[in-house]
């Protein structure tokens, strides 16, 4: 009797025990759910905030009337999104130009070329470079950079492709320092470290194996690069290629500093320009009247599509690639 | 011979450049590093921590304001962030680890994570500015919090992936329910690597400028009061920077060494912590 007295005490105080644990997982499982469905809600908050916010831009000019527009004039009210659309993709794409190159070469470098006791501090030391605040390029490139340009790079470009055809309207004018080359410079710089690491890492996936045959037939370190590990990490090299564009768009501060801020289209790099956030971070908060913010929002809304398409597809690389390393 | 030799030298050249793109990675690294110093260095002394911002062409004055106004909104926005992150982390590490809605999840905090943080700022403007009409200290800590929350969950989730299985099995066959298990068992295993990503996402987001403009916006003065405009180091040089007064400037480049030589320790710290348990 006494034995069972004590087991349905057992039970039902076991049974207490339980249940409070299985109210306590419920809740943590919820919780992390609840979490996990945040970051859905703030990309979709982003979304629907800044097309709620532009679309008395889109209404007073039209979609492709403000994409298009080239006159920028908050006295008018007329806005048109055409310079500083024009500034944030050529920036980017020079930067990316500049950029790729040297990142793919410096992580052959690592991968390939350093001794292994310096690989890691180099590797740090250049990821570093992304760990730098964009102000700090910013106000580096505005103090020391530019100046530097201005006077010793900017006077030879002109003068060496003066005479050059299609050469000498891209670097034509005065040399002001500051403008949409010198933002490109800076850019290429921030992104390098990303292009790099990502580089490096699908470097380090190809197999040695593979390497070693191509070693093994007599082949030189360039060979192999090009013709075994290049090959091999096409899709890896190109997805951090895009990741470093997505970061090049949707840089502010550092491109606010040397831009120049003119909303103008001109063939020349060494021209002042604009870019889509650079317009934003210096207008918003100067901003009188609601078209002259929606048109900020709109702007803000493009950046937004176009840096979410170059990060999509720079996932899905990476996303395949990774793939194919699990198989 | 000649296609040998031919081969070789092409091979040496291109080597060469590789060195040459190293080389002129880390002097880059060198020459801003070394410009920081040299310019923001002379202007340190015991003034920058204990006096406010100076108003424009007057001498002497500090930084206390925006440093405080940085560690306070830096703080709050972590505080918020964090703790987000790690549970959305654990989501997708733990009960949703192969569903479809994590796949979509993992993708889209992987945008977030680039996404530009201006956009950021414009996006905490139009919910917490625009609607109460005056920008605050608070709008700013949540636009900060928005750009912790992608790192974090990113950091918490790979690190809980390392986290070998027998672990959480023997967990459970002792009769652990899950949560416990992964309180317990898979967040001990993993607590190194989930610190290293805090502190990866404070050193990230304490630089930050572009999302403060809009929100937390600037303050001449002291203030602790979140519902207020608040100044903070990167938005302070910036206006300084761009001024046309010399002090300003200089303050300017003692901020930014300030602010570099606080986010650099915290990346190598959080390196080092993450390179000791491997």
């Amino acid at each position: 009797m006494a034995a069972t007295d004590t087991s349905t005490v057992d039970t039902a105080s076991r049974a207490k025990a339980l249940d409070r644990l299985k109210l306590g997982d419920t809740i943590f499982k919820n919780l992390t759910f609840l979490s996990a469905l945040t970051v859905l809600l703030i990309l979709g908050g982003v979304l629907i905030s800044l097309m709620h916010g532009a679309w008395p831009a889109f209404r007073e000019f039209g979609f492709f009337g403000f994409i298009a527009g080239e006159s920028w004039n908050p006295v008018t009210e007329k806005f048109g999104a055409l310079a500083p659309i024009y500034g944030t993709i050529i920036a980017s794409f020079i930067a990316l130009l500049i950029a790729a190159p040297v990142g793919i070469g410096i992580a052959i470098f690592l991968t390939e070329l350093c001794p292994m006791s310096l690989r890691r501090p180099v590797g740090i030391a250049i990821e570093l470079l992304a760990g730098i605040p964009s102000i700090i390029y910013g106000i580096w490139g505005l103090f020391f950079f530019a100046p530097f340009l201005q006077v010793y790079v900017q006077p030879a470009l002109i003068k060496t492709f003066g005479s050059v055809p299609v050469l000498s309207t891209l670097f034509s004018g005065v040399p002001y320092g500051i403008g949409l080359l010198t933002a490109s410079l800076i850019l290429a710089i921030m992104v390098l470290p990303f292009i790099t690491s990502i580089a490096r890492d699908v470097f380090e996936t190809v197999p040695p194996v593979l390497k070693e045959s191509a070693y093994g037939m007599g082949c030189t370190t360039w060979e192999v690069v090009r013709n075994v590990v290049l090959p091999y990490t096409r899709t890896g090299v190109i997805g951090g290629m895009m990741l470093g564009l997505g970061r090049a768009l949707g840089e502010t501060m550092a491109v606010t500093f040397v831009i120049g801020n003119a909303h103008k289209v001109s063939a020349s790099l060494l021209a002042p320009a604009t870019t889509i956030s650079a317009t934003i971070a210096n207008e918003f908060t100067e901003a009188v009247g609601d078209i002259y913010t929606s048109s900020l929002i709109a702007l803000a809304l493009i950046l937004f599509i176009i840096t979410f398409m170059v990060l999509s597809a720079a996932r899905f690389m990476l996303m395949r690639l990774e793939k194919q390393k699990g198989a | 011979m000649s296609l040998y030799t031919n081969r070789k030298r092409k091979s040496v050249i291109t080597m060469m450049l590789c060195y040459g793109a190293a080389a002129l990675g880390l002097s880059v690294l060198v020459i801003i590093l070394a410009t920081l110093i040299f310019m923001g260095a002379r202007g340190i002394n015991l003034d920058v921590f204990t006096q406010m911002t100076p108003p424009p062409g007057s001498t002497g004055g500090g930084l206390l304001n925006p440093i405080v106004g940085s560690l306070f909104m830096t703080g709050l926005g972590v505080a918020i962030g964090t703790p987000i992150g790690i549970l959305a982390g654990t989501y997708l590490a733990e009960y949703g680890r192969h569903s479809r809605l994590s796949t979509i999840i993992r993708f889209l905090n992987d945008i977030l994570l680039s996404a530009p943080s201006i956009v950021i700022g414009l996006f905490t403007y139009q919910i917490l500015v625009a609607p109460v009409g005056h920008f605050s200290g608070f709008a700013g800590a949540v636009s900060l919090a928005i750009l912790v929350i992608p790192v974090v969950v990113r950091t918490t989730e790979n690190m809980l992936m390392l986290v070998p299985n027998p672990l959480r099995e023997a967990a459970s066959a002792m009769g652990m329910p899950r949560s416990l298990v992964i309180k317990n068992v898979a967040y001990k295993a993993a607590q190194a690597g989930m610190i290293t990503g805090v502190l990866l996402a404070i050193a990230r987001v304490s630089g930050e400028t572009a999302p403060l403009l809009f929100t937390a916006l600037n303050n001449q003065f002291m203030s602790t009061n979140m519902s207020a405009p608040m100044a903070s180091l990167p938005a302070v040089i910036f206006q300084f920077a761009l001024s046309p007064y010399v002090e300003w400037q200089q303050l300017a480049w003692t901020g930014a060494l300030i602010i570099t030589a606080a986010v650099l320790a915290l990346s190598i710290g959080a390196r080092a912590l993450s390179s000791k348990r491997t």
